[in-house]
C-alpha cells in the first residue's frame, strides 16, 4: 500500500519518472563532485540510511556504474540507537541493519537520506560514522529538504527543496519497499507517536 | 531514514508488549523474535572499534544482586555501559540486608535515589515479580532461584540461531524459526531456572527439546511441557543438534541425588567420544563449567562447544532487552 487509508493528500511531489529524472541529476552532481581535485575517486563511498535511504543510495551506485564505470562502495547505516529522542517520543524504535563493509577512516562519504527535516536524524547519523572511524569528509545527499530545520544541518545534494509545516508530511515510496515509486505531501494523519 | 519520525512500523505480532523481563513465560513467539533480532544489530556494536552507542544516555540502572555471580553481573553491567546508562551495582553482601533490611525495603530506598531501571538476581523464586509491585522502576530478572532465568534462555537461543546447520535452509534458523531443530537439556532440570527458561523459549519458536538426567533431577509431570525425558544420554545424544549441558551444583550430591561426580560424569557428562559418535553434534553450557563433570574438558575446548559465543551473545541479548524496555521511559 503507498499511503495511508488516513493519509490526506495536499499534492504529489514526484511520481516515478520524476523521481528516476532526479536521482540521474544527483548522480550527476555527484560524479561532478568527484572531478573536484580535493575529492579522489578512489576515496569514495555511499553510504545509505535506513531504510529508504538504502535503496536510493543503490540506485545511485548503479546510476554511477552506468555512467562512469566506477564501482562505488556502498554501505548501509543505521542511526536508531542514536536517537535522542526515542525514550521521549516513542516506544521501542526498530533497530535495522548497519553493515558498512568498507574502512571509513579518510574516506569521502555521501549519506544518502530520502527526507532532511530537524537535522537529528542526521546528527544521529554523523554520531554513529564516526563511532565508526574517522572519515575525511560526509557530505549529505536528500531526496526532498522539507525544511524546518532544530539543528544546523544543510545537505549538499538536495533532490528537491519543498517547505512545509509540521502538520505535514513527505512520504517516500520506492518500488523496493514498497508498490512503487513516488513522493506525496500528506496531513499527518494519525499521532505516530 | 526519514525524519519525520523513527521507524516503529512493525506488525502487532512482533512488538515487545511487557514492561518488565521476569521470565519468558508470557513472551510470545513474535516477541522473543524481535529481542533476537535487536540484538543481533547490538552484537554488530560489539564489533566496532567504538563499542558504544548512546542509547540510555540518561537512564540509571541498579545492579541489585543478592546472590554470587559473575558473568551475568559482568555482562548486564558491560550491557549497561555499553549502552551509554549510568550504572550502579549493590551487592547484598556487607549492605543493608546483611543488618535484616528487607528486599521491599532495600529496593524502596534505592528508587528513592531516581532510577529508572533494575536488574535483579535473587535466590528466591518470584523475587523480580514481587520487587515490580514495590516499585515503579522497570525491571529485569537476571535469575530467581529456580524458577526463570531469561536473558540465558535469549543469549542461548541467539547462539542457537546462528548456528550453520547444514540440514536447515538458510536463514530459516536466522529467521528465529527452530522448527526441527532438536536440543537435549543434560542435567539437573528440576533446580534449574536456565532449563525452565529454555524449555519455553525453544518450545515458543519450534525446537523440539529432550530433557536429560538423572531420575532425581527431572522433574514430574515436565511431559505437559511438551518436551520428552529420558535418562539415557545416548537417547539424549541420538539424532540431537544441540546439547545444552547444565552446572551441577556441587551441593546436591550431598542432597544425595546423585552418588559421586564421578558417575555423573560417566552416565551424563558429554565426552570427546561422543563428538566423535555424534559428528554434527554442537555443544552449549551456560557457565561455569565444572570441568571433568558435565563436560570433558576436551569439549569445552572443542570447535563444537559455543560456550564462549554464548558468553558474547550474553552482552547482545541484554543491550537489547535493556533497549526495549526502556522505551517506555520517559
Amino acid at each position: 500500500m503507498l499511503l495511508s487509508p488516513d493519509d490526506t493528500v495536499k499534492a504529489q511531489l514526484m511520481d516515478g519518472a520524476d523521481l528516476d529524472r532526479t536521482l540521474n541529476r544527483l548522480a550527476r552532481q555527484i560524479v561532478e563532485h568527484l572531478d573536484d581535485d580535493a575529492e579522489p575517486a578512489d576515496r569514495l563511498a555511499l553510504v545509505g540510511m535506513q531504510t529508504r535511504g538504502v535503496h536510493l543510495a543503490r540506485r545511485l551506485r548503479d546510476k554511477i556504474a552506468a555512467v562512469e564505470g566506477l564501482d562505488l562502495p556502498f554501505g548501509i547505516l543505521d542511526a536508531t540507537m542514536y536517537r535522542d529522542d526515542f525514550r521521549k517520543r516513542l516506544r521501542q524504535p526498530v533497530v535495522h541493519p548497519t553493515d558498512i563493509p568498507f574502512d571509513v577512516d579518510e574516506r569521502r562519504l555521501v549519506l544518502v537520506d530520502d527526507v532532511v527535516y530537524t537535522g537529528r536524524t542526521t546528527r544521529a547519523a554523523l554520531d554513529a560514522l564516526m563511532d565508526l572511524g574517522r572519515p575525511a569528509s560526509v557530505r549529505l545527499l536528500a531526496l526532498v529538504d522539507r525544511g524546518l530545520r532544530e539543528l544546523p544541518v544543510r545537505p549538499d545534494f538536495v533532490g528537491r527543496t519543498v517547505p512545509t509545516t509540521p502538520g505535514e508530511e513527505v512520504r517516500v515510496r520506492l518500488a523496493e519497499a514498497d508498490a512503487a515509486d513516488g513522493v506525496w505531501l500528506v496531513e499527518r494523519a494519525t499521532n505516530t507517536e | 531514514m526519514t525524519e519525520e519520525t523513527l521507524d516503529t512500523r512493525r506488525s502487532s505480532l512482533d512488538a515487545l508488549h511487557h514492561r518488565h523481563l521476569l521470565g519468558l513465560t508470557g513472551y510470545s513467539t513474535g516477541e522473543i523474535r524481535l529481542i533476537l533480532r535487536t540484538a543481533r544489530e547490538f552484537r554488530e556494536v560489539l564489533d566496532r572499534p567504538i563499542k558504544r552507542v548512546p542509547s540510555l544516555r540518561g537512564v540509571t540502572v541498579v545492579n541489585l544482586f543478592f546472590e554470587p555471580s559473575t558473568r551475568t553481573r559482568l555482562s548486564f553491567e558491560l550491557a549497561e555501559k555499553r549502552l551509554s546508562a549510568d550504572v550502579v551495582n549493590f551487592s547484598s553482601a556487607g549492605s543493608s540486608v546483611s543488618k535484616g533490611e528487607t528486599l521491599k525495603d532495600t529496593a524502596r530506598n534505592i528508587e528513592a535515589m531516581k532510577i529508572d531501571m533494575v536488574v535483579i538476581r535473587h535466590k528466591s523464586p518470584g523475587a523480580a515479580h514481587f520487587l515490580t509491585r514495590c516499585i515503579d522502576s522497570v525491571v529485569l530478572n537476571a535469575g530467581d532461584g529456580a524458577h526463570e532465568h531469561p536473558t540465558q534462555a535469549l543469549l542461548d537461543l541467539l547462539t542457537l540461531s546462528d548456528l550453520a546447520l547444514p540440514r536447515f535452509p538458510a536463514d530459516q534458523l536466522q529467521q528465529g524459526d527452530l522448527g526441527g531443530l532438536r536440543v537435549s537439556i543434560l542435567g539437573d532440570i528440576t533446580h534449574s531456572r536456565v532449563a525452565r527458561s529454555n524449555i519455553h523459549g525453544l518450545r515458543a519458536l519450534g525446537a523440539e527439546v529432550m530433557l536429560c538426567g538423572p531420575r532425581t533431577m527431572l522433574p514430574r509431570e515436565v511431559e505437559q511441557m511438551g518436551v520428552c525425558t529420558t535418562d539415557r544420554l545416548d537417547e539424549a545424544l541420538d539424532g540431537c543438534d544441540v546439547a545444552m549441558a547444565l552446572r551441577i551444583q556441587l551441593e546436591r550430591q550431598s542432597a544425595g541425588l546423585f552418588p559421586s561426580l564421578r558417575e555423573y560424569h560417566e552416565r551424563f557428562g558429554i565426552k570427546a567420544e561422543h563428538l566423535a559418535r555424534y559428528p554434527d553434534l554442537y555443544v552449549m553450557h551456560p557457565g561455569p563449567v565444572n570441568r571433568g563433570v558435565e563436560l570433558a574438558s576436551e569439549v569445552v575446548d572443542s570447535e563444537r562447544s559455543v560456550i564462549l559465543n554464548q558468553v558474547t551473545n550474553g552482552v547482545a541479548v541484554r543491550m537489547a532487552c535493556l533497549y526495549l524496555l526502556s522505551g517506555g521511559i520517559g
